[in-house]
């Protein structure tokens, strides 16, 4: 090539060969500091994934003397036969469709509220996360008991509405159950998305808002025209994650009401850990867990590219 | 005028939410302390938020006499304590050879890596307990050891499926980039191997990611309940929320679950108004970050 190229020809040897040795011990640390987290990753997680695909075609039992035997579709068939199957669809996807707009949306009203420059704000979040960092079993249990007919929130009903409105046994009834269930699941999960809400309207820059008031924008313009986009990559954030939340819906079901009344509250994944763990049936518990899967899967699909496609 | 209106409607609007948030709480605390009779008799007046009555400790001896809660207790702490120990440990060493390292197939662990975070724990939850019940099992039987195989019943199997994180190493990765890469060659000139970068550099820089993996790892770890009520059976290995089903069978009085509730939810908010600030950081890193 050039003129000059053969000195440093003649050094290169040399030189590689050490940059060879100093590339293979780093290669070496690497795998060895990556490699607890990359088997643990691959034992807790792709193994059980792909189990899940695999095991959904078998006739596995949780406990079993005889070894997993190929089945074929047996395992889908049964589950699109299953009338539990279709009300616990039915049951996430209304918890779903009520619960990421009511959420998302009270949390935005939060976060707005607590953004104000204001004495005692950090009170104030402070007070709206409580119930965050409580656990969703103590959450239920403490509902469980509010909800009952002679309990907490009736007794409010009837003092706020001077004793003309008696407000139902509210778990005990299906049409009532998944709605408690709902308001519930919204007071304890709000103030996390509020937080995340938060977040992103402080990454706004305050000199549009500046600009905004100059011409003359009303409080309403400003939240349209400055907030809205502003929080284009939290807001696709917040719906994904809780929609993803609410579909896993198994917790508040578990303590409160196994399901009932009459299947009015069963969910997907309560209804596979009581196939799959309860009554062992480890298979037929894959294949519910793979028609969630996918379900989760094409949801959030659908949402990542409907929130992308809207700006 | 109007500002000065809107400025306490706001304020009110703030207030009132509180009191929805703080009174289930409050109800919770203050019925510990009271018998099932002044419970249900103050339900119909704001006495039910009030420490008012005949206050004792009552509910709570009579819970530690009836379930064994410290039992469930120290497995609790013991095992979101190790979770979290382990889990910045191993997350922050996969994340340092993901960031700063040169080494074949790097990128295709963190694009793996990235990818199962959409999985949701829930959709492979089933499949995992079979799979645990296959792994292989060291058990101590009189005075030898066997192999065996299942992790039903073990503190391990409460433990080390939650060690790796793939959210906690994606964390970190991206902390860990922020650091100045200069570092590292100084070091490297002056003879420094890269686990003492990581150890005497990279780390003690990352004092908040480390803080943001220890609260996301613990707070899950504490609160967890599907999990454990799979694979723990014995009653000396439960933690306190499945604990808790305990009362289910022991028909208990409200009061006591009340006390109970308290025990395992006080110290969580405790330590979440210490630090507060840091909680709430490490929570908002996540969304603006995802």
């Amino acid at each position: 090539m050039t003129t000059n190229t053969a000195a440093p020809e003649r050094l290169r040897p040399v030189r590689r060969t050490r940059t060879n040795n100093a590339r293979r011990r780093e290669s070496l640390t690497a795998l060895g500091m990556a490699t607890p987290a990359v088997v643990l990753l691959i034992v807790f997680l792709v193994v059980p994934v792909a189990l899940a695909f695999a095991l959904a075609f078998t006739d596995a039992r949780l406990i079993s003397p005889t070894p997993a035997r190929f089945v074929g579709l047996r395992n889908f068939t049964q589950l699109f036969e299953d009338p539990v199957f279709y009300k616990s669809l039915r049951n996430t996807v209304y918890f779903a469709v009520v619960v990421v707009p009511l959420q998302a949306g009270l949390a935005l009203v939060l976060a707005l509220l607590v953004n104000a420059k204001v004495r005692g704000v950090n009170f104030f979040r402070t007070v709206y996360f409580l119930p965050v960092v409580t656990s969703m079993v103590v959450v239920s249990l403490l509902w469980t008991f509010l909800y009952r007919e002679d309990g907490l929130v009736n007794r409010v009903i009837s003092t706020l509405t001077l004793g003309h409105v008696q407000g139902p046994d509210w778990l005990g009834d299906p049409a009532t159950a998944m709605p408690a269930i709902i308001l519930m699941s919204v007071w304890q999960g709000v103030g996390f998305h509020m937080i995340i809400w938060l977040a992103g309207l402080q990454t706004i820059p305050a000199e549009l808002y500046e600009a905004a008031e100059l011409d003359g924008a009303t409080p309403w313009h400003r939240f349209r025209h400055v907030t809205w986009p502003g929080l284009r990559a939290t807001r696709t954030f917040v719906l994904v994650t809780i929609t993803i939340a609410a579909f896993s819906l198994f917790t508040q079901i578990r303590v409160m009401t196994q399901g009932g009344p009459l299947d009015s509250t069963t969910t997907v994944v309560f209804q596979a850990v009581r196939t799959g763990y309860d009554q062992q049936q480890t298979a037929y518990a894959a294949a519910i867990s793979l028609v969630f899967f996918l379900l989760v899967l094409t949801v959030s699909l659908i949402q990542r590219f409907l929130t992308r496609e809207k700006d | 005028m109007t500002s000065l209106l809107k400025r306490i409607s706001g304020h009110a609007g703030r207030i009132v939410l509180a009191l929805v948030f703080a009174l289930p709480l409050l109800f919770m605390l203050v019925s510990s302390l009271k018998t099932d009779d002044q419970i249900f008799g103050d339900l119909g007046s704001p006495r039910a938020f009030l420490p008012v009555g005949a206050l004792s400790l009552d509910n709570y001896t009579a819970m530690f006499d009836r379930v064994p809660a410290a039992r469930f207790l120290l497995n609790s702490v013991l095992i979101s304590s190790i979770t979290v120990v382990l889990g910045v440990i191993i997350n922050s060493l996969a994340a340092f050879a993901l960031s700063r390292m040169q080494w074949p197939g790097r990128r295709l662990v963190l694009t793996t890596v990235i990818a199962t975070l959409i999985v949701p724990f829930e959709t492979f939850a089933l499949p995992l307990v079979w799979w645990v019940n296959q792994l292989p099992l060291l058990r101590v039987n009189g005075f030898h050891l066997e192999w065996t195989t299942g992790w039903m019943d073990t503190y391990q199997v409460q433990i080390l499926p939650f060690a790796a994180n793939a959210f906690s190493i994606f964390f970190f990765h991206q902390f860990f980039q922020s650091i100045p890469k200069e570092l590292d060659e100084a070091a490297i000139m002056d003879g420094a191997g890269w686990f003492t970068i990581y150890r005497r550099i990279v780390m003690p820089l990352s004092g908040p990611a480390v803080a943001t993996v220890a609260i996301l790892t613990f707070l899950p770890a504490w609160n967890s309940y599907l999990w454990p009520l799979m694979v723990v059976q014995s009653e000396e290995l439960r933690p306190v929320m499945v604990g808790i089903s305990y009362f289910f069978q022991l028909n208990v009085g409200w009061g006591q679950i009340m006390a109970y509730s308290s025990m395992i939810t006080v110290p969580i908010l405790a330590l979440f108004v210490a630090f507060q600030r840091s909680f709430v950081n490490s929570i908002a890193s996540t969304g603006v970050k995802g």
